[in-house]
């Protein structure tokens, strides 16, 4: 499945990793302050800056700030290219305590499961039936609690789309309606969108995701047959937006040997 | 005298059963010479605490010295998984470990509540998730100044602490700069601190630009001078991140004989850091090395 549709946007010219990295980057509005995370979110980022949000500031959990891009690509946050001119090099505490202001507002996740309400797994997974110890929170937990949006990023198939995650490591909407609130979290934070694979989802009012873009080549019976619950579908679903010319040329910039954007 | 050897330092200031601090700056500057020589030292019943530590932890645990990790991410950053972490949660291999999960901003509140001398510290953070229900130094409770709710991140005070640093004079006053993680709490929340520096430097170096002594020496129980200590994770100035050994370890740690023969490569046969680098190779360790210096302007202490 994955195969051909890589295959089907080869021939339009961009690769499945370089469709995500543009709809996450569109998730950056300019003047923001963004939580950064690893790989295709740091590209993400980058690509922001560069083209729509010249000036969104980048926040990384060991304590550094950016407001200019890195000038190499990166593989952690804490590389020495990161931190030679950074706009600040912090603690944990300075960067953590804006996010608990509600002052961050879009944070990046990947997860290994999410379910219907935007909930995320990232410490106990199941494969072939046998529970995975998984690496565990991270910063996770705290973006997805404290951030204004949370915009998740992973694989699209039915055992990582789940009904209901086994365990929340980053709560998402829980059981829905009103379940932050009354959990105590802030008011105005919560999953914005989920960019998979196969097509990007967002969330109704009550907290249960929908359907809003399928990616190019791919239908929508494909994304529901391979979505662990019935999947609501957006009346207004559209096709996700491909990479521009001058995004795949940020993209290709920073990363020419496609390291992150196979 | 402070300034000891890494041999000596572990001996006297770690023992089995110690609450040990590694990693308190994330991704660079992980203490690795020194969890290799509580490796060595045959160290047992470890409590390992730190955000992420990347693959040390997972070494440590493979190699049995630990039965419980306080963490908020255990793995290898280069690749997800660390599988001796996983054999470990999943199969008890070699032994049973706890795992208390964090999240990285609880961890970093449950070392400054113990710096502040206070219980606890309060926060949103965890609120709804299984983090709070399972670990049980997270506590919810009702805001006693308005209608809240929080959670109360109860105070961790390690027996040691061990903290990488470019510099420090022979007394453990220590200059450190990049991302600094959360190692500025660490060393004050811990009953004891190991300072391994890059280099050993002149009192008056340090005393020049006290806003960067992050760690005062009087906190300090054993100063190490260990270049190349981090290695593979970066120290800012020293040298730069060895992306190709942490896939080389993903690759060969896969199974419990893979990780064994590494871990005898690496920790059990070279007996000092000197002789580990000798087995990295000097061709390597250039290509690690700072290819531009950056150094940042002076600041002017005078009146």
């Amino acid at each position: 499945m994955a195969v051909r549709s890589e295959t089907d946007l080869a021939a339009r010219g961009f690769t499945l990793s370089e469709l995500m990295i543009a709809a996450a980057a569109r998730e950056i509005n300019d003047g923001e302050l963004v939580f950064v995370g690893m790989r295709l979110p740091m590209l993400a980022f980058l690509v922001a800056r560069r083209t729509h949000a010249p000036a969104a500031i980048g926040l990384f959990e060991n304590g550094v700030i950016r407001a200019t891009p890195s000038p190499e690509l990166l593989y952690t946050m804490a590389d020495p290219p990161n931190l030679r001119a950074a706009t600040e090099c912090g603690q944990m505490l300075d960067v953590m305590g804006l996010l608990q202001q509600g002052r961050v507002h879009v944070g990046f996740l990947g997860a290994a499961e999410v379910d219907r309400f935007g909930n995320l797994n990232t410490t106990w997974g199941h494969r072939d039936r046998e529970l995975r110890r998984l690496p565990g929170s991270g910063g996770a937990c705290d973006i997805a609690c404290l951030a204004r949006r949370t915009v998740v990023l992973l694989v699209h198939d039915r055992s990582r789309l789940c009904e209901r995650v086994s365990h929340i490591t980053s709560p998402g909407y829980g059981s829905g309606n009103g379940w932050r609130r009354a959990q105590g979290l802030p008011d105005d934070s919560g999953p914005s969108a989920v960019i998979t694979t196969l097509g990007v989802l967002r969330f109704r009012l009550d907290g249960e995701a929908y359907l809003a873009s399928v990616h190019p080549g791919i239908s929508v019976e494909e994304v529901l047959s391979n979505t662990g619950w019935t999947l609501r579908v957006s009346d207004e679903l559209v096709e996700t937006i491909p990479p521009d010319t001058e995004e795949l040329r940020v993209m290709r910039e920073l990363d020419p040997n496609h390291f992150w954007t196979r | 005298m402070k300034l000891t050897t890494m041999r000596e330092a572990i001996e006297r200031h770690v023992p089995s059963g110690s609450m040990v601090l590694l990693g308190a700056q994330l991704e660079p500057m992980i203490p690795f010479s020194a969890g290799h020589e509580i490796i060595r030292q045959g160290r047992r019943d470890l409590t390992l605490v730190g955000p992420i530590s990347d693959i040390l932890f997972d070494q440590m645990i493979g190699a049995g010295c630990v039965a419980r990790v306080m963490a908020a991410w255990v793995g290898n950053v280069s690749a997800g998984v660390g599988y001796c972490f996983r054999r470990a949660a999943e199969q008890s291999i070699p032994r049973r470990i706890e795992v208390v999960d964090y999240s990285n901003f609880t961890l970093a509140l449950a070392l400054h509540s113990a710096a502040m001398g206070a219980p606890f510290m309060p926060t949103y953070a965890t609120l709804g998730s299984d983090l709070l229900k399972k670990n049980g130094n997270l506590r919810e409770f009702p805001s006693p100044v308005n209608e809240e709710r929080l959670v109360a991140v109860r105070a961790l005070r390690p027996d040691v602490a061990i903290v990488h640093v470019q510099r420090a004079d022979s007394e453990g006053n220590a200059h450190l700069w990049g991302s600094l993680g959360v190692a500025v709490d660490g060393a004050r929340a811990a009953r004891k601190v190991i300072v391994v520096a890059e280099e050993i430097v002149e009192p008056a170096v340090i005393a020049s630009d006290p806003n960067r002594t992050l760690i005062p020496g009087f906190l300090v129980a054993a100063v190490i001078h260990e270049p190349w200590g981090a290695h593979p994770s970066p120290v800012q100035g020293y040298y730069g991140r060895d992306h190709a050994f942490f896939a080389e370890y993903h690759e060969e740690t896969r199974t419990l004989e893979g990780f064994e023969r590494w871990l005898t490569r690496w920790v059990v046969r070279p007996q000092s850091r000197h002789e580990y680098m000798s087995q990295l190779g000097e061709a390597r360790a250039e290509k690690l090395g700072v290819k531009e210096h950056a150094f940042a302007a002076p600041a002017d202490f005078g009146y």
